[in-house]
């Protein structure tokens, strides 16, 4: 404790010199903190979006083609994607399929009295939610029933419901999608986490409606018709999206390859894509450990960059204080005395740095995440290890200064100037 | 002036060999055929050359000698922070070749007092950290070593400047602090190399006169000047020229 004390009080009568070597470290240690936060954030962000698809998914999804394959015809109605052949070869030849869902997508306007708005209106099987794991906020999913008998009924996305009715429950109430009618019999949780949504509501409602796809075929049919400035725009798509319920999470690549397979042989274009989250998952994981390679190499860098620093100082510290040392040295001080006193003060400098550090990457993250509209999570581990790091950085740079001070003639010393 | 609360010969490690006559235990410090050989390139400089002899314990010896004649080289040699490059070197009967580096530490920090004549006192400690660094690097420093520390600064006068720092002293004063160092672990042996070089004669006088109070009781000083009139001041001078004894002079009459 007297060390420490003495050593604070050598590195009190250089001041600014002090301060200016514990900066070094101070960025290195902040910045290694505020990266990991960063990245840990982006990474958690993504393997959650990731998730949202299901992991034990394999998504089929219909692509329009390049524009310069299709022979720019302008009256011909545009067909591609994927089929209801695609639908049921996938459901009875694989092995391991819990589910297949397929998805239609109607380009259809949803009004409730003056109020309109452009969510996507997904005709969907009743299974839908289960296989995308999402959770009802309020009234029921679509049923089987529904499908059978074509019924009216829909069920609204979150945000869709507040934009519709902000004022009073949605259901049981009666919207309008685009010439007809339904029946709202439930509300769905919105995908992400209400938390974390921003937007304005209203200004630009996203959202979803879903209808059974019995009845969106039914009454919207297979030709989807978008009218934009300059014309009209017309499609022909049987299925947007097939979703392939998984049993085992290890059957996934298997399916995931045998769909890629089937869909090159029965498509003359490529005119769909195969999205498997788990796939994307493990290279989600993949980056994240590269991005972590690069950012320890970064924070190695810079906290090197401190340490020399340090070392520098000391160096120029030990030289200066040479006469010092002598004198130390003739009344009894050893050899380790002398260490210890030099590494007392780096170990305060680069400790002070640290600490500094550590705050200000605590900081650093809130800020970024309060301006960039950015997810950052801070771990335990990482002002732990950043501040043992620059500790440690303190001794390694420190020994050697140390080590010259410690090994100096007596005699040479105290002739020193 | 009252006397120093501790004032028998410390014991501890380094004690007297159990061998040696009636003169062994009045001698501290004893050279035997010491030569100190700087050696620079191609040339070498004989800064001591086969020196033997002895001091005796409450001895007051002055080295005396011109610029160049070995005496700072003898003062390290004898204060142990240099070591001969032949012959032998003994501090009550220990033989320095036979100690490392540590154990010559503690011998420096327990047996030994060094004054030294820019003071070298450690500007970031006050007057009384000053005083106490010696025993502080030893293992034990035993109780009340502070109550002696103030005991020291008020016996050479500065019982009141304790918490002063030295670059907020006079040169009488700080070489007063440096004597006051010296005294902390009750040394055999007091070494001073131009203690009063720096100091004007009434000031370098105050100095003296507590050499002789140091004397007084039984303390073994020697001290290293170039002045005539200092070197009077000790019962004893060795006289060095090229590194060799040329003569003992006794002043006592
Ligand atoms: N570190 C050294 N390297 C080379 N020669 C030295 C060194 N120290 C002292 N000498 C030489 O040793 C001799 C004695 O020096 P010193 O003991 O300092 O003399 P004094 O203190 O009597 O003036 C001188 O000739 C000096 O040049
Ligand atoms: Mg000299």
């Amino acid at each position: 404790m007297r060390a420490v004390r003495l050593g604070v009080s050598s590195l009190l009568l250089h001041k600014l010199r002090s301060f200016l070597t514990t900066l070094g470290v101070l960025f290195g240690v902040s910045s290694v903190i505020a990266m990991l936060a960063i990245a840990e954030g982006a990474s958690v962000e993504a393997q959650e979006q990731i998730r949202q698809l299901g992991s034990s998914n394999v998504i089929l999804r219909s692509v329009k083609p390049p524009e310069d394959k299709v022979s720019n015809q302008e009256s011909r109605v545009l067909s591609y994607g994927l089929t209801h052949e695609d639908r049921a070869r996938v459901a009875e030849t694989y092995p391991g399929v819990k589910d297949v869902v397929a998805v239609l997508e109607v380009p259809e306007e949803v009004r409730f009295g003056s109020l309109s708005c452009r969510p996507r209106v997904l005709c969907v099987d009743p299974t839908y939610k289960e296989v995308t794991g999402r959770i009802m906020m309020e009234g029921r999913f679509l049923t089987g029933r529904d499908g059978q008998a074509t019924a009216s009924v829909c069920v609204l996305g979150y945000e869709v419901a507040r934009y519709l009715f902000p004022f009073k429950p949605a259901i049981g109430e009666r919207i309008k999608v685009g010439a007809e009618y339904f029946h709202v019999v439930g509300v769905m949780y919105p995908r992400v986490p209400i938390g974390s949504i921003k937007r304005d509501p209203g200004t630009e409602v996203g959202g979803e409606v879903f209808i059974p796809i019995k009845t969106g075929q039914r009454l919207f049919g297979e030709r989807q018709v978008k009218i934009r400035s300059g014309g009209m725009d017309a499609q022909e798509v049987q299925l947007h999206e097939i979703i392939i319920a998984v049993e085992h999470d290890q059957d996934v690549p298997m399916i995931a390859n045998a769909s890629r397979l089937m869909l090159t042989d029965s498509h003359r274009e490529k005119d769909y894509e195969v999205i498997v989250p788990l796939e994307l998952l493990l290279r989600a994981q993949e980056t994240k450990r590269i991005f972590s390679i690069v950012l320890a190499s970064i924070a190695g860098i810079s906290l090197l960059v401190g340490g020399i620093g340090i070392m520098n100082v000391m160096l120029a510290t030990v030289t200066e204080r040479t006469r010092e040392i002598g004198i130390r040295r003739a009344l009894g001080a050893k050899r380790h005395h002398i260490v210890t006193q030099f590494l007392v003060e780096t170990v305060v400098l680069s400790g002070c740095g640290g600490v500094a550090g550590v705050v200000l990457g605590l900081i650093i993250p809130e800020i970024v995440e309060a301006a960039g509209d950015m997810r950052t999570i801070v771990t335990i581990q990482a002002p732990v290890l950043a501040f043992g790091i620059s500790v440690a950085t303190g001794v390694i740079f420190g020994l050697y200064p140390a080590w010259r001070a410690a090994t100096m003639d007596p005699v040479e010393a105290l002739r020193h100037e | 002036m009252s006397a120093l609360p501790v004032d028998e010969p410390s014991g501890g490690v380094f004690v007297h060999p159990a061998q040696g006559g009636a003169e062994d235990t009045q001698t501290v410090a004893q050279l035997e055929g010491v030569s100190r050989v700087y050696s620079m390139g191609a040339e070498e400089v004989h800064a001591l050359d086969d020196l033997s002899f002895s001091f005796g314990s409450g001895e007051y010896w002055a080295v005396m000698g011109s610029s160049g004649s070995g005496k700072s080289t003898l003062l390290n040699i004898l204060g142990c922070i240099d070591r001969p490059t032949q012959g032998e070197y003994r501090v009550r009967g220990q033989a320095v070749s036979d100690l490392d580096d540590d154990e010559l530490s503690e011998l420096r920090s327990k047996e030994l007092g060094f004054i030294f004549q820019s003071y070298n006192l450690i500007p970031q400690l006050n007057v009384l950290e000053n005083i106490l660094m010696p025993v502080l690097y030893q293992e034990n420093p035993g109780e009340g070593i502070e109550e002696r520390g103030r005991f020291l600064a008020d016996r050479v006068g500065l019982g009141d400047r304790l918490t002063h720092r030295p670059t907020e002293l006079s040169g009488g004063q700080q070489q007063r602090v440096a004597i006051a160092r010296s005294l902390i672990n009750d040394p055999a042996l007091i070494l001073a190399d131009e203690a009063t070089g720096n100091l004007d004669s009434k000031t370098a006088e105050e100095i003296l006169e507590l050499f002789d109070e140091l004397h007084a009781e039984g303390k073994t000083i020697l001290i290293v000047t170039h002045e005539p009139k200092v070197g009077e001041r000790a019962d004893r001078i060795l006289r060095l020229k090229d590194g060799a004894i040329e003569g003992v002079e006794d002043n006592r009459r």
